[in-house]
């Protein structure tokens, strides 16, 4: 049969092309339902990627935030119509120590290999999991969650035991949520999240405190940090971090940065800190996020965070989504007709 | 039940020196007909595919389906002479094998239509539970001219209500062998379009959007287009 697929062809151009696919014996084939716009997408679309870098990935299938439907399944395990979330990592080497979000052999949708903006999708039986009665829309929040849930698991082996006061900065989706599994995570823990907008921290009502970044004074210390920033504001974040933080803490990088930001390595020598790298996620935090969202609790806070809903009935719809996300405060979901 | 009904009882002569009929040419690695068979086997809307096909091609298009996609989902039968009646053939089919209720929705579609989306099957299948027929269309962007003698133009019809006509059509079963059965034989032979025939009855025929790309592949031209589209090389030259 024929599957149609969606390519970003250079910036702001998106054109459909046509694939010849058979039936699988293995993999199931997924219809996509609900997508959201990530940042990282976004960066594609508008073309703020590095000239050499969108050389080298376009044409690129975009979006790797999706929940979808089964369509087939040859081995019947999932029945037709079966929701699940699908999973945009794909590793390809076993590894008792590496994660399969870090390893160098493993693909990432809408990175190194397609994203999910198709009209079906063939996913191996270990890229999906079931979500069950979980709100289709918030469903595609599910990415968002487990990279946030990759970066706290990481953050709870490795990091020191005193975990009483913890800081997230950025006011963005990443540190929403990020804040949000903390909570789910240290329901003890004192939560402050720091960031430059007044309007996007007032939606962290389940956190002990907010604050802008200039109102932080030399008595605001944290036991731990986690920077969901990225961009330009990482390197001022990071400053900051360094001098808030309690000697032996740890800072939590989850944000992405075009640009290497300058990094004051004298006080983190002088104070033992421990910088962590976080990045993507694996099949265990997808698991541990389904496991989450069961919550209505949580689910009513998540979907706070999607500002914008647009149906997408035609290319055109495509464009209107991606340029809604750009003057939004957090998250564009995509209802998938096509 | 939702039946996917597909018409594939041509041996047109369009497609050129060809004497295999066009549903059995080969687009990439597999015959037409098979793109389409694939995509009705994986939608969640469709219980049952019944394929009506010429009678003397009937042996070789179930070796196809035992090639490319056995399913127990999948009924070949012989078509009849004209459009219509093989759309019968496949409604009386689906009675005397699978008995029928009045809510049971057949969508209709040519088997030269490989470019067939999930979202086109589902949206006839929902549309039909709320009216008597479902026409697939595209908006008319060139613009309709009419003309009755084929040689003065008599009529240019407004364009913003124009749309072009592609298929699937969808009809409840038992609709559409009550409608047909209404008909006088003249009536049949001037009705060739199934959805025409619900109108001239006063039925209601609800439009979906259709895809630009949901070509049908009638003449050597379309498969090379259809070949270009897909990437692949036209292996019938």
């Amino acid at each position: 049969m024929i599957n149609e697929i969606i390519k970003l062809i250079e910036p702001k151009k998106l054109e459909i092309n046509f694939e010849q696919v058979d039936l699988p014996k293995e993999d199931v084939i997924v219809k996509p339902t609900y997508m959201s716009i990530c940042a990282a997408d976004q960066r594609y679309y508008q073309g703020k990627r590095k000239k050499e870098v969108l050389e080298k990935k376009l044409p690129l299938t975009l979006i790797h935030e999706c929940i979808g439907e089964v369509l087939y399944d040859p081995k019947g395990e999932y029945k037709m119509g079966d929701r699940v979330v699908l999973i945009p990592n794909t590793p390809y080497q076993e590894d008792n120590i590496v994660k399969e979000n870090y390893r160098r052999s493993s693909k990432f949708r809408s990175s190194n290999y397609a994203g999910f903006m198709q009209n079906m999708v063939y996913m191996r039986r270990d890229r999906i999991i079931s979500i069950g009665n979980i709100n289709p829309e918030i469903g595609s929040m599910l990415e968002l969650m487990s990279v946030a849930v990759n970066g706290i698991e990481n953050f709870k082996e490795k990091a020191h035991e005193r975990r009483n006061t913890l800081a997230i900065w950025g006011d963005g989706s990443v540190a929403y949520v990020t804040a949000l599994v903390l909570r789910a995570y240290f329901p003890e823990a004192k939560i402050t999240v720091l960031g430059l907008h007044r309007e996007k921290l007032s939606y962290f009502s389940f956190v002990d405190d907010v604050k802008t970044v200039d109102e932080v004074d030399k008595n605001f210390k944290v036991d731990h940090a986690f920077e969901c920033v990225g961009g330009g504001g990482a390197e001022s974040a990071i400053d900051q971090m360094i001098d808030c933080i309690e000697p032996q803490g740890t800072i939590n990088l989850l944000g992405v940065s075009e640009d290497p930001p300058h990094i004051n390595t004298r006080m983190v020598l002088e104070k033992g800190l421990t910088i962590l790298g976080n990045s993507r996620s694996g099949y265990d935090d997808f698991k541990k996020s389904v496991d989450l969202l069961q919550s209505e609790q949580i689910q009513d806070y998540v979907e706070n965070i999607i500002c914008d809903r647009v149906e997408i009935n035609a290319l055109k719809d495509i464009y209107t989504a991606f340029d809604s996300d750009l003057n939004n405060n957090f998250k564009t979901v995509m209802k998938w007709n096509l | 039940m939702n039946y996917g009904g597909i018409l594939a009882g041509g041996v047109g002569k369009r497609m050129g020196r060809s004497d295999l009929p066009k549903q059995f040419l080969m687009l990439g690695d597999k015959p037409i007909l098979i793109h389409t068979v694939e995509q009705f086997l994986i939608s969640g809307d469709i219980d049952k595919i019944i394929i009506a096909v010429p009678q003397n091609w009937r042996t070789y298009s179930e070796d196809l389906i035992k090639k490319y996609c056995p399913s127990e989902k999948i009924d070949v039968i012989n078509g009849g002479i004209t459009r219509n009646d093989t759309i019968l053939n496949i409604c009386n089919h689906i009675k005397e094998k699978y008995g029928s209720k009045s809510d049971d929705v057949i969508v209709t579609h040519d088997s030269v239509r490989p470019f067939i989306t999930q979202r086109i099957i589902k949206d006839n299948v929902e549309a039909c539970k709320i009216a008597d027929a479902v026409d697939t269309v595209i908006p008319a962007y060139d613009t309709i001219v009419e003309a009755k003698d084929n040689d003065v133009i008599s009529n240019i019809p407004v364009r913003d209500y124009m749309y072009l006509g592609q298929t699937p059509q969808s009809f409840k079963v038992d609709t559409f062998i009550k409608v047909y059965g209404s008909l006088s034989d003249e009536e049949k032979d001037i009705l060739t379009d199934a959805c025409k025939m619900f109108v001239i009855k006063e039925k209601k025929v609800k439009i979906i959007n259709g895809e630009s790309y949901n070509m049908k592949i009638t003449t050597p031209y379309d498969l090379k287009m259809a070949s270009l589209m897909l990437g692949v090389e036209n292996k019938n030259d």
